[in-house]
């Protein structure tokens, strides 16, 4: 099992650690229920070191990159930050991913997990370009939560004296980071996955355990938060997690997520006929938002039924701190109205769903 | 991690089963497996008069995250249920070896508890592993 650069803070600090995507992680410090609530409504710093982070180099990078990625890279501007899906011939989802324009370069962040089949993958199909894998020299860590802003914005410098407040929602900009003894270069975006305001920091690796430590240390609002909460996070702000609502054998338009996907960008890109044969057709099947009935949680797999016969399944399910009930989403047959009655089958037992638009929750006040 | 009472005996899927002098054993599991479950959110217990089976599963227990089996150290017919769980599974964590009991079992004669670990070596599974 590999670790990142933080294995060592995250024993200092207390956590389980579980496997993920190949890496030993937190799952939680002081427990899941407790990080999920500082998030929402206080801050919380997460290691995203496990994730890919990939640079496109070549003459065109922008142009070989829009080849395999569903997002239209050539209308982003410098400093933009936008979801992507990389997607195989038939239009299944090989990763879900970020595109980041630099002034200067062409990044990707991937999931851990899908990691060394995207660099296979763009290897064989991607053309007049070439990925560097950064991943184990530029490390990656998140302050999430409605106060990361007034807390990380008198560490950080941007070039022309701009305020870290300003930087706008999904954007990226290269900083100055004063949150260590010594001053060191880095970048930050306000991106996340817990549907909070946030922001997530990249720097060299040897720099991560200080900089993991000092946003500790900036209030003591700020906890160190695992991947449990990092789930329920996501989970409460309708974000797909790879492997759960997205696969190889799922299509991102039945996923909901037709705002990655530039059906008609120019020049075409691995996947687009496949796609747009079912954004014509209307895809079988959506994935919904279902509130359990009950403190049972249903879980990934678990049969929806309608009238007795199964039509669809659980893609992913928890309680939901945010909400105090068990909250869950999943596939349904298209055909099945969205009011109709649906159960659940939890391992013989049945629950009623009721339907609940994604996400389940929003939070009240947008950046900028 | 704290003593592992040695009143009882446990299977190495960590539940443990104590006499009482009553003639009926009770069930439940052990500090290792609560702390390593985190928080509880849901579980399923036999019903009074159901029969238990040696290292076979008799319910479930859910955490945040996953779905645990609960395996019975002892065959017999289920006599007391901790029904309290059901709403709370709070004393599973706070307290596994006395509070956080799930089922009285009135053991059968071919009951299984002779196969189970002391106290010593289950903890020397818990420190090997």
């Amino acid at each position: 099992m590999m670790k990142t650069v933080l294995n060592s803070a995250h024993q200092r600090h207390g956590a389980r650690l579980v496997e993920f995507g190949g890496f030993e992680m937190p799952v939680w410090y002081s427990g899941l229920t407790a990080e999920h609530h500082a998030v929402r409504q206080r801050a919380g710093v997460f290691d995203l070191c496990h994730m890919g982070r990939f640079e496109i180099v070549g003459d065109d990078p922008i142009a070989a990159l829009d080849k395999v990625v569903t997002q239209d890279v050539s209308r982003m501007k410098k400093g933009q930050v936008r979801y992507s899906l990389v997607c195989n011939d038939e239009g299944g989802v090989l990763d879900d991913i970020l595109i980041y324009r630099l002034p200067d370069r062409l990044w990707l962040v991937v999931n851990a997990g899908n990691r060394d089949k995207l660099l296979t993958w763009f290897a064989e199909r991607m053309q007049g370009a070439k990925v560097i894998d950064h991943s184990d020299n530029l490390a990656m860590v998140a302050l999430q939560g409605p106060l990361s802003c007034s807390l990380l914005a008198p560490h950080i410098q941007r070039s022309g004296q701009r305020a870290l407040a300003d930087l706008g929602y999904y954007r990226i900009a290269a900083a100055r980071i004063n949150l260590t003894s010594s001053e060191i270069e880095g970048w930050v975006s306000r991106t996340g996955y817990t549907g909070e305001d946030g922001f997530e920091l990249y720097i060299a690796s040897s720099s991560a355990e200080s900089v993991f430590d000092a946003l500790l240390d900036l209030s003591e609002d700020v906890i160190p938060c695992g991947l449990g909460c990092r789930d329920t996070l996501r989970l409460e702000a309708g974000m797909p997690l790879y492997g759960h609502e997205l696969s190889q054998h799922q299509d991102p338009i039945s996923a909901g997520l037709s705002f990655g996907i530039a059906l008609e960008k120019k020049g075409g890109f691995i996947g687009q006929q496949a796609l747009e044969q079912i954004n014509s057709d209307g895809p079988e099947q959506q994935l919904r938002g279902f509130v359990v009935e009950g403190r049972r949680p249903a879980r990934q797999g678990a049969a929806i039924l309608h009238q007795g016969q199964t039509v669809g399944e659980i893609t992913s399910g928890s309680p939901s701190p945010t909400l105090g009930v068990a909250i869950a989403c999943g596939y349904v047959a298209s055909k099945i109205p969205e009011e109709a009655r649906l159960k659940v089958d939890l391992r013989g037992k049945e629950a009623d769903l009721t339907p609940h638009p994604l996400p389940f929750y929003r939070r009240s006040t947008e950046t900028a | 991690m704290s003593e592992i009472p040695s009143d009882r005996s446990y299977l190495s899927s960590h539940e443990w089963a104590m006499p009482t002098d009553d003639g009926l054993v009770v069930v439940g599991i052990s500090e290792h497996a609560a702390q390593e479950l985190g928080e509880l959110v849901f579980i399923e217990l036999p019903e009074k008069g159901d029969e238990v089976q040696y290292d076979s599963q008799f319910g479930e227990i859910e955490s945040v995250k996953a779905v645990s089996e609960l395996n019975s150290p002892v065959s017999g017919k289920v006599v007391e249920v901790n029904t309290a769980l059901s709403d709370s599974q709070d004393a599973i964590s706070d307290s596994p070896f006395v509070d956080g009991w799930m089922i009285k079992v009135a053991p059968a004669d071919d009951s299984g508890l002779t196969k189970l670990l002391d106290a010593s070596a289950y903890e020397a599974q818990l420190h090997g592993s």
